[in-house]
C-alpha cells in the first residue's frame, strides 16, 4: 500500500493529484469550520458584491458568501459522486465476474442486454431514471449509480475472462473448489487493479454528471449549496457579476481533474506491465 | 470483410434497439403517475381519467402495451405527444436534423484540430508543446459542457462585446452566415471538449506506434521523416482513434442535450429536456429512442470503416 502510494507521487499527474486530493479531504473534513459565514444567511447589504476581503469569492445575489456555499457544497457533492461511483462498480463488478465466469450462452445474453444499456449516453440514462424517481440529489446520485453499471459490469467482465483462463484458477477448479469461492477468492482479488482505475475515473464522471443534474434542475433543490445548482441560479446574473459563475464552475472542474489525474496516475502504477 | 459479418452486425443492431426500446420503455412504465394523470392533473374526477385511460389505452397489461408501442414504431408512428396530441414521430426527426448539423460541425472541427495536435504532442514529448497540449486536455475532460458554455456566453456574448448570440437558431438555409454565428457557442463548447477526448487518445495511440518495430525499420532503410509519419505511423493510429471517436460520441451526445438547453437550439436534446419538464411520456420515449439508436449506428459504422481499413483483421 505505502508502496503504491510512493509510486504514484513519483509521477507528475500523482504529484498533482495527491496534492488537490488532499485540499479536497481539508475541505471536506473541516470546511463547515473554515467557512467564514453561514452558507445560507442572507446578507441583505451586500447582494452581488464582487470578491473583496470581507467575501473572498464575492457574494451571490441573496448576498450569500460564495467561499463558504463552495465549502458547505464540497461534502454533498464529493460524497454523493463517490456513493453513486461505489453503487455502480459494487452492482455492475457482480454481474460482470458472474457473467465472465460462467461464460457460454448465459454471458452472450447478459452482455446483448449490457451492449444495448450502454447504447443510452449517460446523461440521458440518468435523466430518464431521475424522471421517474423524482428529481432530487438522492436520487440523481442512484441514477448515476443505475447509468455506470452497464460500463463497470464491461470492464470487470473482460477482466474476469483473463484472470480465469489463469493456472491458479484451473487450480482451485482442480482442487474441488466451489463457484462461489472462486470468484470470491480466487477472481475477485486479482481484478480489483483494474476496477479501482476505471471506478477513479468515473468518480470524476459521476462529479460532472451530478452537477449537469443539477444544473438542469434535476438534481439538488434551492437552497442547497450544490455546485451545479449555483451556477444554474446564477446565469440570470451572469453578465454583470461573471465571479457567480465562474468559482463553483471552477470547483467542479478542479475536482473532476483530481480524480481524472489519480486515475491516470493509478493505471500507470497498477499496471503489472510497467513494473 | 465478409458479407456474414455484416449481417451478423446488422441483427445485433436490431437486438440493441429492441433491448433499448425495453428499457427505455420499462423505465417509463414505472412512473408513479400514469399517463392519464400526467394530462389531467392531479385533481381529475375518477371518470375524467378513466376516459383518457381508456383511450389511450393504458388499463391493458404492460406487455401489450408495449407491444403495440413496438408494433406501431415499426409502422412508423411513434406515437402522440401527451401535451400537443401531434404524433411525434416527425418532431423528433427534425429536431434531430437540426442537431446533427451540430454534431457534424464539432466532429469536423475535431478531426482538423484534435488529430493534428495530438500527433505534435507525440513528437514533442515530454517538452514545453506537449506539456502545454496535455494541459489543456486534462483541463478540458474535467470542464462540464454546462460550464464551458457558460463561461463562453459570459466572456464571449456580454453585451459590451456581443461577438456571438448568446442564443436562438437561423436555419443555415434560410440565410447561411447568420445561421452559422448562431451556432458558433454551442458548437465550440462541443468541438473544446471532444478534442480534449480525441488529442489524448491520438497522443498516446501516435508514441505507441513510434516506438513500434514496424516504424523503426522504415526510419532505419532511410525513408524520409515524413513518409515514416504519415504513411506508417499516423495511418496505423487513427484506428483505433476511429473507434474512440466513435464512443465519444456517447458523449457529444450528452454534450448535445446539455448546449441545446443552454443556447437555446430547437434540436432533440432540447426536445428531451422539455419533454422531461413537461412529464410528456410519449416524446421522451421517442427522444430516447431515436438517440441511443443514432449512438448504435454511429458505432456500427466506425466498426465497417475500421474492418475496411484494417485488412489484417478477419471478421467473420
Amino acid at each position: 500500500m505505502i508502496d503504491i502510494l510512493k509510486r504514484l507521487v513519483k509521477q507528475p499527474q500523482g504529484l498533482i493529484g495527491a496534492i488537490l486530493f488532499s485540499i479536497l479531504a481539508i475541505a471536506i473534513i473541516f470546511g463547515p469550520m473554515i467557512a467564514p459565514y453561514d452558507p445560507e444567511t442572507f446578507h441583505f447589504g451586500s447582494r452581488l458584491n464582487s470578491p473583496s476581503l470581507d467575501f473572498w469569492m464575492g457574494t451571490d445575489q441573496f448576498g450569500r458568501d460564495i467561499f463558504s456555499r463552495l465549502l458547505w457544497g464540497a461534502r454533498s457533492t464529493i460524497t454523493l459522486s463517490l456513493l453513486a461511483t461505489l453503487m455502480a462498480t459494487v452492482i455492475g463488478c457482480t454481474i460482470g465476474v458472474i457473467s465472465g465466469y460462467i461464460g457460454g450462452r448465459f454471458d452472450e445474453i447478459v452482455m446483448r442486454f449490457i451492449d444495448a444499456a450502454m447504447a443510452i449516453p449517460n446523461l440521458l440514462f440518468s435523466l430518464m431514471v431521475v424522471t421517474v424517481l423524482g428529481s432530487n440529489a438522492t436520487n440523481a446520485m442512484i441514477a448515476i449509480g443505475i447509468a455506470f453499471t452497464p460500463g463497470m459490469a464491461r470492464v470487470a467482465r473482460s477482466v474476469t475472462l483473463s484472470v480465469r483462463t489463469l493456472d491458479f484458477v484451473a487450480a482451485a477448479d482442480a482442487r474441488g473448489e466451489s463457484g462461489l469461492w472462486i470468484t470470491a477468492r480466487e477472481i475477485t482479488p486479482n481484478i480489483l487493479a483494474s476496477v479501482i482505475v476505471e471506478g477513479t475515473i468515473r468518480v470524476a464522471f459521476a462529479i460532472m454528471l451530478l452537477a449537469t443534474l443539477s444544473f438542469l434542475g434535476l438534481g439538488a433543490q434551492p437552497p442547497a449549496p450544490e455546485w451545479g445548482l449555483m451556477v444554474s441560479e446564477a446565469r440570470e446574473f451572469m453578465f454583470k457579476s461573471g465571479w457567480t459563475i465562474f468559482w463553483p464552475g471552477i470547483a467542479i472542474a478542479t475536482v473532476a481533474l483530481t480524480f481524472n489525474l489519480l486515475g491516470d496516475a493509478l493505471r500507470d502504477v497498477l499496471n503489472p506491465k510497467t513494473h | 470483410m465478409s458479407l456474414q459479418y455484416i449481417g451478423k452486425r446488422l441483427f445485433y443492431l436490431v437486438v440493441t434497439a429492441f433491448v433499448v426500446s425495453m428499457i427505455v420503455f420499462g423505465i417509463t412504465q414505472i412512473l408513479p403517475a400514469n399517463a392519464a394523470v400526467m394530462m389531467l392533473g392531479e385533481y381529475a374526477t375518477p371518470d375524467a381519467l378513466a376516459a383518457v385511460e381508456e383511450r389511450l389505452g393504458l388499463n391493458r397489461p404492460v406487455a401489450v402495451q408495449y407491444l403495440d408501442w413496438v408494433w406501431g414504431i415499426l409502422q412508423g408512428d411513434m406515437g402522440n405527444s401527451l401535451r400537443t396530441d401531434l404524433p411525434v414521430g416527425p418532431v423528433v426527426f427534425e429536431a434531430l436534423g437540426r442537431s446533427l448539423i451540430l454534431a457534424g460541425f464539432a466532429l469536423l472541427s475535431v478531426i482538423v484540430i484534435a488529430i493534428p495536435l495530438g500527433v505534435f504532442a507525440a513528437l514533442n514529448r515530454g517538452k514545453k508543446g506537449d506539456l502545454f497540449a496535455s494541459f489543456f486536455s486534462y483541463v478540458g475532460i474535467s470542464m462540464p459542457e454546462f460550464v464551458l458554455a457558460t463561461l463562453l456566453l459570459v466572456v464571449l456574448s456580454r453585451p459590451e462585446i456581443g461577438l456571438f448570440p448568446a442564443s436562438g437558431y437561423v436555419p443555415l438555409s434560410e440565410d447561411f452566415f447568420k445561421g452559422l454565428w448562431h451556432i458558433a457557442l454551442p458548437v465550440i463548447t462541443l468541438a473544446i471538449i471532444l478534442t480534449a477526448h480525441v488529442m489524448r487518445m491520438v497522443r498516446s495511440e501516435m508514441i505507441d506506434t513510434l516506438q513500434s518495430e514496424f516504424v523503426i525499420a522504415a526510419k532505419m532503410r532511410g525513408l524520409s521523416k515524413y513518409t515514416v509519419l504519415v504513411h506508417h505511423a499516423l495511418r496505423n493510429s487513427l484506428l483505433p482513434t476511429i473507434t474512440v471517436l466513435a464512443l465519444d460520441v456517447g458523449y457529444l451526445i450528452g454534450g448535445i442535450i446539455v448546449v441545446e438547453e443552454i443556447f437555446a437550439f430547437p434540436g432533440v436534446g432540447r426536445l428531451l429536456i422539455v419533454a422531461v419538464q413537461e412529464r410528456d411520456l410519449t416524446m421522451l420515449q421517442a427522444g430516447a429512442l431515436v438517440m441511443s439508436v443514432t449512438y448504435s449506428l454511429v458505432n456500427l459504422f466506425a466498426d465497417m470503416a475500421y474492418a475496411y481499413l484494417d485488412r489484417r483483421i478477419q471478421y467473420d
